[in-house]
């Protein structure tokens, strides 16, 4: 058998972390870099359970107790502070010759390398301290470059979210689908309608019934809407229950107003969302395109917003030329 | 052909150009490889020859063989501050540059073990003696040699060895770079400490 100073000598080489205990369980050698984690502290002389509390298995509080712990896996702890978590490993000398008690970081390794300064030279060559902590920065590296890259999509989805022309609620077209059609009718000063119909009582619906029955009625709303006009017709949410309908072509007074007391009269009809009739109406005022000589979207809809106030005057519920109210232009 | 280049290779360039040439020079180089676009995604795939019109069209920006941009490259990539995380990751393959040298063999191994798509051609490196090593650069990605010769060379600034690097032709269709080792502590060399990731 080996004398214990060639021991210490082999196990220095190999684990630099060994300690090698006597009967009695004092410190007789310590590995270099077990050493370096207690540099002011010299560990030679100093009982085991005196500088580690055993963290499992906790049932172990005396030395021969430790002793019997053969091959088992030992988690342990420094008593003082940094309390580096340590595993653990008991090999006991034969004859009762005492024990070798190898030791390495765990997990714990991360903190370990920054706490004490640990460097290359520290670890044994078939450690895989080193390939672990490469292995933890070069993930990190590349997480954060996937990170970036899903913050770079995330802005551009919101970005070509605003450029929709989609009202995601009801599939009606959105504001801005309604400013370009707007803009290029009036570029190409074209023959149209715009009528601005505006749901009545819809805010009763949301407050009383909830969100959900208001989504229900918006849908249910702009199906009508769209089944009630043209397939080259533009019908677009502009606001929460403020809808714009633009006919192109179509100036025939008649024609828009059986259309509009049509969609008044089903629109009407009360909706049933789970049980629970809902119950809305609409109002509407219409201008043309042919009621101003140069066609600007911003006059048009002034001119379609003050019929619908007239309508909604009047008790809702109804529709209102443009062409009616007393300070039209003709 | 219509091989997937790793968009880190891609991305590495653009931060090469615009740190080192500016942004205006970046827009000018795409434009004239027609990319249709300005900034390579690290974790995207990019058609090969979409770096190679990138090269040439550097290369007749600055007026200067690609060989040479490449090797700059190489040394960016260890030696700029914005890359100080790939430093560190090269670092960790030794404690002197001679063992740096010998983990090179790894080196696909390791950036395979980070970045599981991304697959460089082997390295080999053969020590003729103490001093003299030959490092053989397998084929498959066009280039490699001269980036590795800037790497190389800034590697061994950062150990603070003195070497002589020199591209020595081919060898069984891999590129050869001959390092000769003039002195392996010629300078203090940058500090490296294990545990200082960044937080």
């Amino acid at each position: 058998m080996t004398k214990p100073q060639d021991l210490a000598q082999l196990l220095e080489t190999l684990c630099p972390m060994f300690m090698l205990l006597d009967d009695k369980g004092l410190i007789q050698k310590v590995g270099p870099t077990l050493q370096k984690l207690r540099p002011d502290t010299p560990l030679i002389g100093k009982s085991f359970l005196d500088v580690f509390q055993l963290i499992r298995p906790r049932t172990i509080t005396t030395i021969p107790a430790l002793m019997s712990m053969a091959g088992a896996k030992l988690h342990l702890k420094f008593h003082d502070e940094p309390r580096t978590a340590l595993k653990g490993l008991v090999a006991p000398l034969p004859d009762g010759g005492g024990a070798v008690i190898n030791l390495s970081f765990g997990i714990s390794i991360l903190d370990a390398v920054r706490d004490y300064a640990l460097t290359s030279a520290d670890f044994s060559g078939t450690d895989l301290a080193i390939e672990l902590l490469y292995l933890v920065e070069a993930k990190s590296a590349a997480m954060e470059a996937s990170r970036s890259l899903n913050l770079r999509l995330q802005g551009a989805m919101l970005a070509a979210e605003e450029q929709a022309y989609t009202d995601t609620l009801t599939g009606l077209k959105n504001r801005r689908a309604m400013d370009h059609m707007l803009a290029q009718l009036s570029a190409a000063n074209a023959t149209f309608a715009l009528m601005h119909l505006d749901l009545d009582f819809f805010k009763s619906v949301n407050d009383r019934l909830g969100h959900a029955a208001g989504d229900y009625v918006l849908q249910q709303a702009a199906q009508i809407m769209v089944e009630e006009t043209r397939s080259n017709d533009m019908v677009a949410r502009v606001g929460g229950d403020e809808f714009v309908i633009i006919f192109k072509g179509l100036t025939q007074e008649e024609i828009l107003s059986s259309i509009a007391d049509r969609l008044i009269k089903r629109l009407n009809e009360p909706m049933m969302f789970e049980q629970q009739p809902c119950r809305i109406s609409a109002s509407i005022g219409t201008a043309l395109s042919t009621q101003f000589e140069t066609v600007k979207a911003a006059d048009l809809l002034h001119a379609a917003d003050l019929a619908l106030y007239q309508a909604k005057r009047e008790g809702r519920s109804r529709h209102r030329l443009y062409s009616s109210l007393s300070q039209a232009r003709t | 052909m219509g091989h997937l280049m790793h968009g880190l290779i891609n991305r590495a360039i653009q931060s090469f150009v615009c740190a080192t040439y500016g942004q205006s020079c970046w827009l000018r180089v795409t434009e004239a490889a027609r990319l249709g676009f300005v900034e390579f995604e690290a974790m995207l795939t990019y058609e090969d020859d979409v770096l190679f019109r990138v090269l040439e069209a550097l290369s007749a920006e600055l007026g200067r063989p690609q060989s040479e941009i490449l090797e700059d490259v190489g040394t960016y990539l260890v030696s700029h501050p914005n890359m100080e995380g790939l430093r560190r990751l090269l670092r960790f393959g030794g404690v002197s540059y001679v063992e740096f040298l010998h983990s090179l063999d790894d080196l696909p191994d390791r950036v395979r073990l980070a970045v599981s798509d991304l697959t460089l051609p082997a390295l080999e490196l053969r020590e003729l003696s103490v001093t003299e090593y030959q490092l053989l650069c397998h084929p498959g990605l066009s280039g490699y040699a001269s980036v590795m010769v800037g790497v190389l060379r800034a590697m061994a600034d950062d150990y603070g060895a003195l070497v002589m690097l020199s591209e020595d032709g081919q060898q069984d269709r891999a590129e050869v770079i001959s390092i000769m080792l003039v002195e392996t502590a010629f300078a203090e060399g940058r500090h490296f400490d294990l545990g200082a990731r960044n937080e």
